[in-house]
């Protein structure tokens, strides 16, 4: 088994909204091996952005970490304190974000960019700095690092900028990477660029990532595990090929269901009926009972354990057993 | 409810079935702006200061215009809470009948000054190309002359005098509030519902009064109870400057302008107008501030 | 950029060309004969026509006002009837007290005003946000004068710290400031904290908290830097009305310049040099406001580079 790179344990975000704390991540736990990549899939809203966030320590002000570890290399980040967490982001982990257009400052070149991080974790002088913005950027598959340094975000395209922002997530040479929903706002066929060159750095540098997506096609592409989220708890976790073979929750069945699969022959997609319960009027048992079609007395009374199904596979459901045969 | 309306007429239907909405509106907003202390303090005080403006004159202790010989220039005491200025007369008094003067005076010239704003904002907003060029660069022109400068210019045209304050107060109002409801005007235009109406086969005079005239309204509102308060601060600076009410007069701005030349022996004369100045200023635009949250809590 | 400047210069001249016009129409706006209301309700006939020919109104409109413009370029803006005295000699020692003024209250009401809006904002919802609010919102609703008035009766008149009036050293120099600052400083900083709190949500700034930056470098290099590009337009703003803005102070603290010569000017019926007041003043309204626009094109890489 591989080395452990990253373990959450029980971890518990909430956050403040009209002077009442509602909770938006509870009490949820994986780990990411060095070199693999975890999907974390879930709808918006549901946790998977404050996970990672909570990861970085990188939350609103409103909210706050209440329970849980967060792992790394065996330490905890929860007990670091801002310096020592400064000292992480960037270096240990680093991030990238769904719009990248965004994610850059805008009325900064994007060598000042690059080379704020770098500067700021190695002992380096401007020229070395300059030196590995320029290999970073090349790394990435940017044709022109050298004009691209000396551009501002908004003469990029945005895949350009996607991939500088994987040039800077990557100039530290972190070990681990969060990316969040990292390809939404990109083009079809600039995603699938992306997400290739994300595969080719975990290969090279042995990077662990938390791959953050609602996208099932991402995930059947580029992960090992998925964990997938529902209002803010793991429903279910498994290896990639036995979720999309044999989902157990039913909420997995329905996010699979929904995703159309060329010459199908069906005409219309089955959709998940409702919406995301909101955090503050959360239902009292499972919480996805509202919405599930197989949801029983007990569904709405006690909310499921997270159970292991068979080995690595687990699943938050009172009735998997009988829905598993049944898929 | 659509049954019972005989008439089908179709204004009345639509109203006939806005109304439940409509109220529970109001009813959301009031909830809504009832939690804003700072905003619901300030509009208790400009109450208070409305009323006083309507009963001041039966209800004060001594008349604002009544001389005391022997009690010149004191400073707060029993009998004058707020002291009394060079002729003896009541500052207290003086002040709350005086709101009447200055609180209409401000109000009068804001009213104006947004209704003409409002019209050429409107129209330059709605109907665009030229006549919103037109009006634009005269707001342009207005401009700059920047803040009081455009209503001192203006008194000085016009003459000094408590109606030609108003006037320049209310010139000075017209084009800055233009551009604020132009740009909510274009706003409004672009949005789908006044696409709908004019698929739908609206005149345009329709679409400007049903449809894009209330979707201006909120920052219409915000925008007036702020202007009071600059009003308020104008028509008092111009006062002291001389170019306003008359001395004698009770009101507030005209009021200060005599207690400076008593700075060193009765400073209450300044202190107390001035104060009520302050506070009545500060509590529209706190009041402006809560609305504004209130009704559009993404500006901040 | 060089297209950007130009087309800001090339839209300020109809603008000034516009102002010129209003201005020279001014003395025509004045209700009934303005040579009459110059020479003064019992002046005979005779004094109000010697009057009028001295203003020039006695020839036609267009006549007039080719000598105006022709007065503009010449830099002959005709007389004061007060003293004898001609408009630009009247105005010329006025210059430096305002500008002098209006350089020092613009500077600390620049920094403070920013300063405040940048600390709200870090602090947002918290104590210091409050105190830093309720500091610009007084200096929002403040009445200029009264301000200036209770500081002359505080600091003057009860301490005697500092002198009532007058420009003779630099501490006459204090309290004028401070009036005239107080107004700017507070919309700067209501101004400055919405602006700060609307780029402190954005991605890049998560961005950059994700490399490991300090706080402090976070607020300052990313937040600010990308707010300022807005503040600098509405500090030009300000800015631009500040040497207008000096009519308060320099009545309260009896100082000689512009301001005061305006109001004594209408005061007086000196028609020709309030004309000129209210030119000059636009101008340099228009004038800072160019200046502004430049530097927005310059701090701002999107305009900078297309």
């Amino acid at each position: 088994m591989a080395e452990k790179l990253l373990e959450v344990k029980n971890l518990r975000t909430e956050f403040k909204r009209d002077k009442t704390w509602v909770t938006a991540v509870n009490n949820v736990s994986f780990s990411i091996d060095r070199g693999e990549i975890l999907g974390l899939v879930g709808e918006s809203g549901c946790g998977k952005s404050v996970t990672s966030l909570s990861v970085m320590r990188l939350l609103a002000r409103n909210s706050k970490i209440s329970n849980g570890e967060v792992i790394l290399n065996g330490t905890d980040l929860l007990k670091e304190d801002k310096k020592g967490m400064r000292n992480i982001r960037g270096r240990e982990v680093a991030m990238i974000f769904q719009e990248p257009m965004n994610s850059l400052n805008p009325c900064m070149k994007i060598e000042k960019q690059l080379t704020e991080a770098i500067l700021l974790h190695n002992d380096f002088s401007k020229e070395q700095a300059h030196q590995r913005a320029f290999d970073v950027l090349k790394s990435v598959g940017i044709p022109e690092p050298e004009m691209t340094l000396k551009s501002y975000p908004h003469q990029l395209s945005g895949g350009m900028c996607q991939r500088v922002m994987i040039a800077m997530a990557m100039s530290c040479e972190p070990e681990l990477l969060i990316a969040d929903e990292p390809t939404t706002a990109l083009d079809v066929t600039i995603q699938a660029q992306i997400l290739e060159l994300m595969e080719e750095i975990r290969e090279k540098k042995n990077t662990g990532i938390l791959m953050i997506t609602h996208d099932l096609g991402v995930v059947a592409e580029m992960c090992s595990r998925v964990v997938v989220m529902y209002a803010g708890r793991i429903v279910e976790e498994a290896p990639v090929k036995e979720l999309f073979a044999a989902p157990k929750h039913p909420y997995t069945q329905g996010l699979i269901a929904s995703v159309p699969k060329l010459g199908s022959g069906v005409e219309s997609l089955p959709s998940i009926p409702g919406s995301v319960p909101d955090l503050s009027v959360m239902p009292k048992g499972c919480k996805f009972a509202p919405r599930c079609k197989y949801a029983t007395d007990i569904c709405r009374e006690k909310e499921p354990e997270l159970e292991v199904v068979d080995g690595v596979h687990k699943c938050r459901c009172h009735h998997f057993k009988e829905l598993g045969k049944e898929a | 409810m659509a049954q019972t309306n005989t008439n089908l007429d179709q204004n009345k239907f639509v109203a006939a079935e806005e109304l439940p909405k409509a109220q529970s509106k109001v009813k959301e907003f009031t909830k809504k702006f009832m939690k804003r202390k700072t905003a619901v303090v300030s509009l208790v005080f400009i109450l208070f200061i409305i009323l006083m403006a309507v009963i001041a004159p039966f209800v004060v202790p001594y008349a604002p215009d009544q001389p005391d010989y022997t009690a010149l220039l004191q400073g707060p005491s029993a009998a004058h809470i707020w002291g009394t200025d060079e002729f003896g007369q009541d500052v207290f008094s003086r002040l709350m009948v005086g709101s009447r003067l200055s609180l209409s005076c401000a109000l009068i010239a804001t009213v104006i000054g947004t209704a003409g704003g409002v019209v050429l904002g409107l129209i330059a907003g709605f109907y665009g190309g030229f006549v919103d060029s037109l009006i634009m660069r005269c707001c342009d022109v207005l401009f700059a002359f920047p803040d009081i400068l455009l209503a001192i210019a203006v008194v000085a045209i016009i003459g000094p005098g408590m109606v030609n304050v108003m006037i320049a107060v209310a010139v000075f109002t017209v084009p800055s509030f233009a551009r604020i409801i132009r740009s909510a005007t274009i706003s409004v235009k672009q949005s789908l519902y006044v696409e709908v109406a004019r698929s739908l086969g609206c005149k345009n005079s329709r679409i400007l009064f049903v449809h894009v005239f209330p979707g201006t309204i909120q920052s219409m509102i915000v925008n007036f109870t702020m202007r009071i308060g600059t009003a308020i601060l104008a028509a008092s600076s111009l006062s002291f400057l001389g170019f306003g009410a008359n001395v004698t007069e009770p009101d507030w701005g005209a009021m200060l302008s005599l207690g400076r030349n008593y700075l060193n022996t009765a400073p209450h004369m300044v202190l107390f107008p001035g104060i009520l100045i302050f506070l009545t200023v500060l509590a529209f635009n706190l009041l402006g501030d809560g609305l504004r949250d209130t009704l559009d809590p993404k500006m901040n | 950029m060089g297209k950007y400047f130009c087309k800001r210069v090339a839209s300020a001249i109809p603008l000034l060309l516009v102002i010129s016009f209003v201005v020279f129409m001014f003395i025509h706006m004045i209700p009934g004969d303005p040579a009459r209301m110059i020479a003064g309700q019992d002046a005979t006939k005779e004094d109000v026509e010697v009057v009028r020919e001295q203003l020039g109104l006695n020839e036609p409109l267009l006549v007039q006002y080719g000598h105006y413009m022709k007065g503009l370029f010449t830099g002959d803006l005709g007389d004061s009837v007060k003293n004898g005295k001609t408009v630009v000699e009247t105005i010329a020692p006025r210059l430096k007290p305002t500008i002098m003024l209006t350089v020092s209250a613009m500077i600390w009401a620049t920094i403070i005003g920013i300063a405040l809006g940048i600390i709200s904002a870090v602090f947002h919802g918290r104590a210091l946000d409050y105190i830093g609010m309720i500091i610009a919102i007084s200096g929002i609703s403040v009445p200029s004068f009264w301000l200036g008035l209770e500081l002359i009766q505080g600091f003057s008149v009860a301490l005697n710290w500092l002198p009532t009036g007058g420009l003779d050293s630099w501490q006459s120099y204090i309290l004028p400031s401070i009036t005239m600052g107080a107004g700017i400083m507070a919309v700067l900083g209501r101004f400055t904290r919405s602006t700060m709190l609307e780029t402190m949500r954005e991605d890049y700034v998560r961005t950059a908290r994700a490399k490991g930056l300090k706080e402090t470098l976070v607020v300052m290099r990313h937040a600010f830097k990308n707010s300022l590009i807005e503040i600098v337009t509405v500090a030009g703003l300000q800015i631009g009305g500040l040497l207008s803005g000096s009519v308060m102070a320099e009545t309260v603290f009896s100082i000689p310049g512009l301001g005061r010569l305006l109001v004594d000017s209408i005061n007086f019926r000196d028609y020709k040099v309030v004309q000129a007041l209210l030119l000059f003043f636009a101008a340099e309204y228009i004038f800072i406001n160019l200046i502004v626009d430049v530097l927005y094109g310059v701090i701002n890489p999107k305009i900078r580079y297309n």
